[in-house]
């Protein structure tokens, strides 16, 4: 009896709306979930991971230098004897937080960006258009570098923004001239005769519509974001020693990765775990916006 | 198999069946298909989109994709074309088989002259010396009605306009004296009037080599005019084919019963409802078990879907696919099959109140030279003085062949804008004066359905928040937006469940009923409808348009419709205004202007549109007008029609001086109102 009810009564909710059907595509997808799930591994062991190390970052085993993985120092020694698992989830910590926020907010700023030039057109278009050029020219190493005096002592996270801030450009190109062909099309003319607004156009015809574009950039982000860090911490600007951050252990480690695999294997593993659950993720994402794709397509009920 | 008549069979294509592999299973675009192109007729092959009627016209000139794996035979003269390879095809194509293809400016090599091109055609298959192959080819372009042809030859295919470059298309299939003309959609892409003159040159190129000519298309219409014999293809089979005659006066097939009673006839008496055949066409990855037609036959049985239906001889000139043959013709005189909606009653609760009142509108674009230092070098008179007035609760067609300035016209009314000049008037409101809070919510009651329901929705957005966009952008709640979106489903024919897919997911006639659908939910007074269905397939368009006609009815809805096709106008409209170069030249009640046009151009216009019926299509008086649209850069002094004009030729010298001079104003007269000098009627 209660069956019948609930069919009578759920008429008016029968109807997904593009954010539930895609929260569903998504969950359907086992890599993309599997990439969700390593993600939130990695944030658990980044974070939590200090409370069951033994050693702490900075501190120093000057009895165990350059060991091999031990009971003790789980993932070795450096060479000043540093524990090895304490400095990987030092590092990772920031560069989970670097990597992903750097890649959200270049891309999201690109798609903002290109999205508004490539819908307005006009002085919008031509501004945006002034700064990304600017940009570009413009070295940003270079800027950062002679920037960084001011920032110095600061927290780190200002280091994100700047990142950001020159990463965007070449996508916004992209994203521009793909929606300058799009806002040409009938269902953008539909929606400007509703009388939606260009805001809420951009945002629910336009950068739908490019989100393959912008999946693939940001997934692309977050590991050349990792790895262009360390280049900066080359310049004094961001992670500075003795902290660590992913980049800057990979870096070291690299010259001994044959002699010394452990130096270099664990970081380098985290990274490559980390990028690897991003571009499940990003996959999973992918597919579940597009509603051609096969893959999260419920299989059909007559085969 | 082959049914006797005169004529010898040139061509004999025995159980040709080609497949694709594609990424969503086999694509079988033609099954086991048997049949005869006998020398000298024309065989018209009818079908929708992916009946596969182009994949069987192009297997015979050997240009399918490498990819098609084709079966069967095709007998040319004792030779097994399907043996052949490419360097043996060629001595084929073009010489004993040429082509007529669909977009003439990609079938030409942009780079050469069309004289060259026609040349090289030449000198090919035959020795000829570069200066006679070029004689030639001017002889040709001469035969095909190409003005000053010397002068044309030198001319390169952009220079010419699409019917000329049909035309050049022709000569070149001509060239050879081929023995079998295939002709894929050759006027698909021209306007109406321009229609009528390729027809008319396919003819002659048929009466001057004496070729078969194998007419590819999906107008009934034009097969009618010009065929002897007719095949109907659906689901890559031939479903029915005979003589031309008979098949339009008794077709056999339930799915050719449907296409000739689901499409408008602009001589049709009486505006009865169309009937309709439900459903889409078959996709060709995944056709059904038995009769492909069978899920949309009102007479399926269930012998049907048992196997398929091989084509059968039921006279001794015709064959038609269909295991319940005999109790069709039973069927049909007991109204079972096909029965014609209700009449369509013209309101009588229809107000003098107008929806839309449009006065002396004009648009021009500018024309720019240079890059660096752009100047506007002159203009494109887009629209150029329309008038339109459209009442509350009927509707007004306006019609008009490509680059007439309509698309503009509606353009511009929905934009709602002050225009470069004149006023357009909405619901009793100037829309000059509106302010930007007054436009918006005049957007309500003002609401558009594209021509191409593929374009005008969003393919990554459910339809059920297309549908709700509207609703969401007016501030109503969450609920009732779910509540409405239901409604508007039900009301258009969809489902409640469809409402969370995606538009991939549909055909294009329920994508315009979405579309439309969509267009309803603000309970808007007036829509505009910019060709809602010349972008579908022929046997869903009635559907369509039965829906508007009931929308109409229950909702009062004032219906702006732009259309080039007259016989769809002439089943769904009340008014007609006929556009030329940017100006109305006839205005008036539809059945007024159809019965007695007043304007020289709208009697080329409807005399140009194909009847599909043999008997009537072939007696009929045509009145083919010469030329091709004027540029609306620089159009035309005085009447923008005088350069095509038919009737200036019978009139005074002094009036048709005139013509020239003075533009004609657009005039009350009898029950319509027209702009010329020497109307007729």
């Amino acid at each position: 009896m209660t069956v019948v009810q609930t069919e009578v009564g759920e008429q008016a909710s029968d109807r997904l709306t593009r954010g539930a059907l895609i929260r569903l595509r998504f969950l359907r997808n086992r890599l993309a979930v599997a990439g969700v799930v390593i993600l939130a591994m990695m944030f658990l062991l980044a974070f939590g991971g200090p409370f069951f190390s033994k050693h702490r970052w900075d501190e120093l085993d000057f009895l165990a230098l350059l060991q091999p993985p031990s009971r003790e120092h789980w993932f070795g020694t450096s060479q000043i004897g540093g524990d090895v698992f304490a400095l990987t989830i030092r590092g990772l910590q920031k560069s989970l937080i670097i990597g992903l926020l750097v890649a959200v907010f270049s891309t999201g700023l690109a798609a903002i960006a290109g999205g508004f030039a490539g819908y307005l057109g006009g002085k919008v278009d031509r501004s945006v258009m002034w700064l990304i050029d600017a940009l570009l020219v413009l070295p940003s190493f270079l800027i950062i570098a002679v920037m960084s005096p001011l920032y110095r002592g600061r927290t780190w996270l200002v280091f994100v923004v700047l990142l950001a801030a020159f990463g965007w450009m070449v996508t916004a190109r992209i994203v521009r001239s793909a929606t300058m062909s799009l806002r040409e099309r009938d269902f953008v003319r539909a929606a400007q005769y509703m009388g939606v607004p260009a805001r809420k156009i951009v945002f629910r015809h336009l950068l739908p519509n490019v989100a393959s574009i912008l999946i693939i950039d940001a997934t692309l982000n977050v590991g050349a974001t990792i790895l262009s860090e360390t280049g900066l911490s080359y310049l004094g600007f961001g992670v500075q020693p003795p902290d660590v951050s992913l980049g800057s252990l990979i870096a070291e480690g690299t010259a001994s990765a044959l002699t010394y695999p452990w130096l270099f294997m664990f970081a380098g593993s985290a990274l490559i775990l980390t990028v690897l659950a991003v571009s499940f993720i990003g996959d999973g994402l992918r597919d579940a916006f597009d509603p051609g794709s096969n893959k999260s397509k419920k299989k059909s009920k007559a085969t | 198999m082959s049914t006797s008549s005169s004529g010898a069979n040139l061509i004999e294509i025995r159980d040709l069946s080609v497949t694709f592999p594609s990424e969503a299973g086999t694509v079988q675009a033609v099954r086991n298909v048997s049949l005869d192109i006998r020398a000298g007729e024309v065989l018209g092959i009818v079908g929708e989109s992916g009946s596969g009627k182009t994949v069987m016209s192009l297997s015979m000139i050997g240009l399918l994709a490498e990819s098609a794996k084709i079966t069967g035979t095709i007998n040319y003269n004792g030779v097994n074309l399907l043996e052949l390879n490419d360097n043996e095809m060629s001595k084929y194509r073009g010489k004993e088989i040429a082509m007529v293809f669909q977009d003439p400016l990609s079938a030409l090599n942009p780079v050469h002259t069309i004289g060259r091109q026609i040349a090289e055609a030449l000198q090919i298959h035959s020795e000829f010396s570069k200066e006679a192959a070029l004689a030639r080819a001017v002889e040709l372009l001469e035969l095909v009605g190409i003005p000053r042809p010397a002068e044309r030859a030198q001319s390169y295919p952009h220079e010419f306009s699409g019917g000329m470059r049909q035309r050049v298309m022709i000569a070149l299939a001509i060239a050879n004296q081929p023995k079998v003309i295939l002709a894929d959609e050759p006027t698909t892409a021209l306007d109406v009037t321009v229609q009528a003159q390729i027809l008319d040159v396919l003819k002659t190129a048929r009466d001057m080599t004496g070729a078969a000519v194998v007419l590819v298309t999906h107008d009934l219409g034009v097969v009618a005019g010009l065929a002897d014999r007719v095949a109907i293809m659906y689901g890559g089979k031939v479903v029915e084919i005979g003589n031309v005659d008979e098949v339009y006066a008794s077709p056999a097939m339930p799915y050719t019963i449907g296409l000739l009673r689901s499409i408008p006839r602009i001589d049709g008496t009486d505006s009865s409802r169309l009937s309709s055949i439900d459903g889409a066409p078959p996709s060709p990855v995944a056709l059904p078990p038995g009769c492909a037609f069978a899920p949309r036959c009102p007479a399926a049985a269930p012998q049907c879907d048992a196997s398929v239906p091989a084509l059968t001889p039921i006279s001794p000139t015709r064959m038609t696919a269909c295991v319940r043959q005999s109790e069709i013709a039973g069927l049909q005189s007991s109204g079972k099959l096909f029965v014609e909606g209700p009449r369509h009653v013209a309101q009588s609760s229809t107000t003098e109140a107008v929806a839309l009142e449009v006065r002396s509108l004009k648009k021009t674009f500018p024309l720019m030279k240079g890059s660096v230092l752009r100047r506007r070098v002159g203009s494109v008179f887009a629209v150029d003085g329309v008038d339109l007035t459209l009442r509350q609760g009927r509707s007004l067609a306006l019609v008009g062949e490509s680059g007439c300035g309509k698309t503009t016209t509606l353009l511009e009314i929905l934009n709602m804008v002050a225009p470069e000049a004149g006023t357009i008037t909405v619901l009793g409101r100037n829309v000059a004066e509106l302010s930007k809070k007054q436009r918006l919510e005049m957007r309500k009651d003002l609401q558009i359905v594209f021509q191409d329901p593929f374009a005008s929705l969003d393919p990554r957005l459910p339809i059920g928040d297309a549908i709700a966009e509207p609703l969401d952008n007016f501030g109503m709640p969450k609920a009732e937006q779910n509540q409405r979106v239901m409604e508007l489903l039900e009301l258009v024919g969809l489902q409640r469940d469809h409402a969370s897919r995606y538009p991939s997911e549909f055909s294009g006639g329920q994508r315009q009923r979405i579309a439309i659908a969509r267009a309803l939910a603000l309970n808007p007074k007036v829509i505009a409808l910019d060709e809602p269905v010349s972008a579908l397939d022929v046997s869903v368009r009635a559907g369509v348009l039965n829906l508007l006609a009931e929308l109409q009815e229950k909702l009062n809805l004032s219906y702006l419709f732009v259309s080039h096709d007259l016989a769809v106008v002439q089943h769904v409209a009340d008014d007609i205004a006929v556009m030329y170069l940017g100006g109305i030249v006839e205005s008036g009640p539809v059945d007024d202007v159809f019965a007695r046009p007043q304007h020289p151009y709208t009697q080329a216009l409807l005399s140009a549109v194909p009847i599909p019926d043999p008997k009537v299509e072939r007696v009929r008086r045509r009145i083919i007008l010469q030329g091709d649209l004027p540029s609306p850069a620089n159009p035309p002094t005085g009447c923008r029609f005088h350069t095509r004009c038919h009737v200036r030729a019978t009139l005074s010298p002094e009036l048709a001086a005139k013509c020239v001079s003075d533009r004609p104003e657009l005039t009350s007269r009898k029950s319509s109102r027209v702009a010329c000098h020497a109307p007729l009627n």
